[in-house]
């Protein structure tokens, strides 16, 4: 029976192998000049080709990706990085609805590489000022009780304050994603192992080749920190700490310790590399801010956007997304005549603590030149600030934790640029 | 005899309870005890104090030579930067409009260098040095910024010792900064 079900699959995938070859040569060959034909013999009053055949069979794909007429939305990687191991990518803001990343788009920072971890071999060892030390499996974490959030996450430089700027809303602030976080809250892994009294901080420690380490203040390990294993239903992807991350909500990337394998309960913090020589932040007088660890509210327009080019007059919705590390989007304003006047968006349901909410403006578009922004204000009154208002207080040797309102230009043939550049 | 009882019960209500709190501490018995080779040997690391620093020690000679050999292709020959950061030179200019920022100019604590080298560095084989080499390489680096004499040693001692010229540059986080 088996064997038969195999040999009519194996029959099927050999049929479609040649239409797929047939049909790839004769697109090729009309590709040359004559598409439009091509194009017209699938629209009304024609039925179009594809449903003139069967599709593609059950289990072509056990694993599904997007259709190959979406193969450009991928992750947006400079071809120019200095080097890849200590890298970024981003998200593709521009391309997606919505609050939730897909995993395979979620942006990605790592500073030695995507480790391969086999799970039966991790171990993740909490230790320092507790009264029990303790090892534990993935199957260990997996016992605890299990809680699910959607939580933004996005990188403390994006973008940086000094151009050369973006020209797309993922170049600008493509360092940024939010998904399902399912996951044991931290504060119940650290009452396993019963915290001494002097306990501050805690150390966390990568199992990637950088050994990456960041300290966390107590108060947060003890709110709403999450051990995260699963992403949007599924297990984490390598380049999202797979097998078990940190998760901070609100807190800048970095500190979100992915392949997390030590957690070292301190007094103080270790002040390691990531916390001193890199993610602090340099002021006019030659001071540096240390331990910046909320991701202030921010917003930005993903439609019509950068790279992108209105095709006609008359009606286009307006959209984007706000996010703020303190909690709740309150309001999103947003301005279509250069900053002169602001009205309320709509914001999309649900709107979460420390997870993008999606935003929208009816719009009519005359057909002008206009520059549109959004701003973003949270819950706590705090009002998503200018480039300007930021660099006159921070200066431009200022490097992280850029909330700036972003602005685009639409020209009269359509093109969104950014405005700023 | 039923006051004996009495009493005996209410002994066992109180060690239960208090076995009840003792659980109450571990609550869900998930997790077995980390022991302390198991720790020793994952714990890489150290404080601003030195605490947790290993023993050894490398010579600002014996640096230049591990430089040469693991980290000169990134960081240049002298330190002066490349694929990887620049680690030499900039004291005195974080508060200009070209800050040049480095191990010897930026960076507050000693510590944080060799804790640093050894548990990321060198990129292509993190966790290859010996100890010794370590102290070796921080010594020459910090050799090259001034803050270690040229025919200098590092140990745990020496290296916690050494005072950064920006320990005090830093400050917390003061934001919301905009109104």
């Amino acid at each position: 029976m088996s064997s038969t079900t195999n040999d009519n699959l194996a029959r099927a995938s050999r049929r479609r192998f040649l239409q797929g070859s047939t049909a790839a040569v004769g697109g090729a060959v009309l590709g040359a000049g004559t598409s439009a034909a091509a194009d017209a013999d699938n629209l009304p009053p024609n039925i179009p080709e594809w449903m003139k055949a069967p599709g593609e069979p059950m289990g072509s794909q056990p694993y599904g990706t997007p259709s190959p007429f979406g193969k450009n939305v991928v992750k947006n990687i400079s071809p120019n990085l200095k080097q890849y191991i200590s890298a970024s990518g981003r998200t593709p803001l521009q391309e997606l609805d919505g609050i939730i990343t897909p995993n395979g788009l979620f942006y990605e920072r790592h500073h030695g590489g995507v480790p391969t971890i086999d799970p039966a071999q991790h171990r993740l060892m909490l230790h320092g000022l507790v009264e029990r030390p303790l090892v534990f499996t993935m199957d260990d974490l997996r016992r605890f009780p299990s809680e699910s959030h959607i939580y933004f996450l996005e990188c403390s430089g994006n973008p940086v304050y000094t151009k050369p700027y973006g020209k797309t809303a993922s170049d600008l602030v493509g360092l940024l994603s939010c998904a399902e976080w399912t996951g044991v809250s931290l504060k119940l892994v650290l009452q396993e192992a019963g915290l001494k009294p002097e306990a501050k901080w805690v150390v966390a420690e990568g199992a990637d080749a950088a050994a990456l380490t960041r300290s966390i203040p107590i108060e947060k390990c003890l709110d709403d920190a999450m051990l995260v294993y699963s992403q949007n239903g599924e297990r984490l992807r390598p380049q999202q700490g797979y097998p078990v991350r940190l998760l901070l909500p609100g807190f800048e990337g970095n500190m979100n310790v992915k392949w997390l394998r030590r957690l070292h309960v301190t007094a103080e913090p270790i002040y390691s590399r990531e916390e001193t020589s890199k993610y602090t932040d340099l002021m006019p007088d030659g001071s540096a801010r240390e331990f910046s660890f909320y991701m202030e509210a921010k917003s930005i327009i993903t439609r019509p956007s950068g790279g992108q080019r209105l095709t006609t007059k008359g009606f286009q919705e307006i959209t984007g997304i706000a996010w703020s590390g303190h909690g709740k989007i309150a309001r999103v304003e947003v301005s279509v005549d250069g900053g002169k006047s602001w009205q309320d968006a709509q914001l999309q349901e649900p709107v979460l603590t420390r997870a993008l909410t999606r935003f929208r403006l009816p719009w009519r578009w005359d057909g002008q030149p206009a520059v549109i922004q959004s701003r973003a204000i949270d819950e706590t009154g705090y009002v998503q600030p200018t480039l300007a208002e930021l660099l006159a207080v921070r200066g431009e040797n200022h490097f992280y934790h850029n909330n700036a309102i972003w602005p685009w230009r639409i020209a009269a043939d359509g093109e969104v640029t950014n405005a700023q550049a | 005899m039923r006051r004996r009882e009495l009493w005996s019960v209410a002994v066992a209500i109180m060690v239960s309870a208090w076995v009840t709190g003792a659980q109450a501490q571990s609550p869900y018995g998930i997790g077995r005890p980390a022991t302390p080779a198991e720790i020793a040997g994952w714990n890489i690391d150290i404080g601003r104090d030195g605490s947790n620093l290993p023993e050894g020690r490398g010579t600002v000679s014996h640096g230049r030579e591990v430089f040469d050999q693991q980290c000169a292709a990134c960081h240049g020959e002298k330190g002066e930067g490349g694929v990887g950061d620049r680690l030499v030179g900039g004291q005195g200019t974080l508060g200009t409009a070209k800050p040049i920022r480095t191990v010897g100019s930026y960076c507050p604590y000693a510590t944080t260098l060799f804790d640093y080298i050894r548990r990321a560095m060198p990129q292509n084989a993190p966790q290859s040095l010996s100890n010794d080499d370590v102290y070796a390489v921080s010594a020459y680096l910090l050799s090259l910024n001034g803050l270690v004499g040229a025919d200098g040693t590092l140990d745990a001692k020496s290296l916690a010792a050494i005072k950064m010229p920006n320990r005090d540059g830093f400050v917390g986080d003061a934001r919301p900064d905009v109104k």
